[in-house]
């Protein structure tokens, strides 16, 4: 176990000497594709819950696909399969972006995560207390403003519990990058399995890094729940 | 009338486990790796270790029943005693033989380069700077490829299966893969996807990574079973029957020095 943390150690947590393996490349992972999927997933959930359909349809539409199959289907679709269709080939672009597997598993990851977040941050968006939309209104408050000020705020923060499991659930899902031959940690847990022939040892370390980072996290959304959500909690004790 | 009967049952199961008095052996195989071994589309197991396995076990009187399973979780089910030998084209190998027994020589193993074709490259770091090379996980081809040339300059890829690597190597993401040569011919050139490729430069064989040669893997507390198989083994090559098996599979001879 010791032996096999001194000779492995650094390629579990940050580099295995010739490029970053391991936990620097599944937080990368992680943080990349949470931070842009969030970004679009703000405007995607206000046209989820447009009442015109030619906004919301689009969306659902979207959100059915990365939703209703897994990730892993997905993953393969975008890494082994995009990169044999002619036109990707054809252009530089595309082909550039689709021959890296860093590339193709971050866009999987970004879409996936996108379609579950537009629609927990929809979810939020539908129940909010039409009291508060019709007060703003009856202030005068322009749409723009109505959802600035009004609608968005308290949706994000009262989907921040189901928006935590999201974020965990990303940080499971990034053991996938290794089909795209992203060395992540998993990577290098399979790497020392072949090596050592220890399996227990080899994935029980990954199963003890991911349950830090689990942890932080899980602290991290706790903190700021206490702090964003306070309005929330009732008023004794 | 319940107790009345109990006695009977016990008799019929004694009787039918003494009459199965052969024992049973679990055979741990990953298909993906032609001509050793391959899945046929009606989802039976069939190739070169297939036939030999099923001759072995035909010569020591067991009943053997393939198991599927990653090529990197063979060894672990192995000590694990979730199959009792690995007939999976492993190379005997001094790092493997620490974990586990192997019987003798089933047949060799060199390893080489595929590449486009006119694509020339050699096996040496030298040649290789600055290429990508994909391999497959847990495989001899992978050791070496990473203790030779990833520490100069080489960009090793490694897969989770070979047919991944041959993926890429059609599409253009790896200069060229290195792997068994046995199965790079049968598996890739020979087949049409392999049209444009070729083997570029000579076989790897040294002895350290790739061993002697493929063998089935064994625990190393086995060591009736081991004789039985090295027998059965010794016979097989005496006989005429490996040869007459391996004409089915390659023109050459497989079994090597």
């Amino acid at each position: 176990m010791i032996e096999t943390l001194q000779q492995y150690g650094q390629a579990y947590l940050w580099t295995d000497g010739f490029r970053f393996t391991g936990v620097a490349v599944t937080l990368m992972l992680l943080v990349v594709s949470l931070l842009i999927g969030f970004i679009i997933s703000i405007p995607l959930s206000i046209a989820r819950t447009s009442s015109k359909k030619y906004f919301s349809y689009p969306v659902w539409l979207f959100s059915y696909l990365f939703r209703g199959t897994p990730l892993y289907v997905q993953l393969l679709i975008f890494y082994s399969g995009v990169y044999t269709l002619d036109f990707v080939r054809d252009s530089d672009f595309l082909s550039w972006f689709f021959r890296s597997g860093y590339y193709c598993t971050l866009l999987a990851l970004i879409l996936n995560t996108c379609a579950y977040t537009t629609e927990i941050f929809a979810g939020a968006i539908r129940e909010t207390d039409k009291g508060e939309i019709e007060a703003a209104k009856a202030y005068g408050f322009s749409n723009w403003k109505l959802y600035t000020q009004i609608i968005m705020p308290s949706a994000l923060r009262r989907s921040m519990p189901s928006y935590s499991n999201e974020v965990i659930l990303m940080l499971h899902a990034t053991s996938l990058a290794f089909t795209a031959t992203v060395p992540d940690i998993l990577k290098i847990a399979r790497d020392v399995n072949s090596a050592t022939y220890q399996p227990f040892i080899a994935f029980g370390i990954a199963a003890i890094i991911y349950l830090i980072i689990s942890l932080v996290l899980v602290s991290l959304f706790r903190q700021s729940e206490k702090k964003w959500l306070k309005h929330l909690q009732p008023l004794s004790n | 009338m319940k107790l009345k009967l109990l006695p009977l049952i016990i008799a019929a199961v004694t009787a039918s486990s003494l009459s199965h008095a052969t024992e049973t052996i679990r055979l741990g195989v990953e298909p993906g790796y032609a001509p050793f071994e391959i899945k046929k589309p009606d989802g039976t197991l069939a190739g070169f270790d297939i036939d030999l396995g099923n001759e072995i076990c035909k010569r020591i009187e067991a009943q053997c029943t393939w198991v599927e399973s990653d090529f990197d979780g063979l060894i672990p089910s192995l000590k694990a005693k979730k199959i009792d030998a690995i007939v999976s084209a492993m190379s005997i190998t001094p790092a493997r033989l620490k974990e586990i027994a192997f019987s003798s020589k089933l047949y060799g193993t060199p390893a080489r380069l595929v590449t486009a074709k006119g694509v020339d490259v050699e096996p040496t770091a030298a040649s290789l700077a600055g290429k990508r090379i994909g391999v497959f996980q847990g495989t001899t081809a992978e050791t070496y490829a990473k203790e030779q040339w990833a520490t100069k300059g080489v960009d090793i890829v490694t897969y989770q299966s070979q047919d991944l690597v041959y993926a890429d190597l059609v599409n253009g993401r790896l200069d060229a893969a290195f792997q068994d040569a046995v199965a790079a011919d049968d598996g890739f050139l020979k087949r049409p996807v392999g049209k444009r490729f070729q083997f570029s430069g000579p076989e790897v064989n040294d002895e350290t990574y790739f061993g002697v040669g493929a063998g089935i893997g064994l625990r190393q507390s086995d060591t009736e079973l081991k004789a039985k198989i090295d027998q059965a083994i010794a016979a097989m090559l005496d006989d005429g029957t490996y040869d007459k098996i391996a004409s089915k599979y390659f023109n050459f001879d497989i079994y090597g020095k």
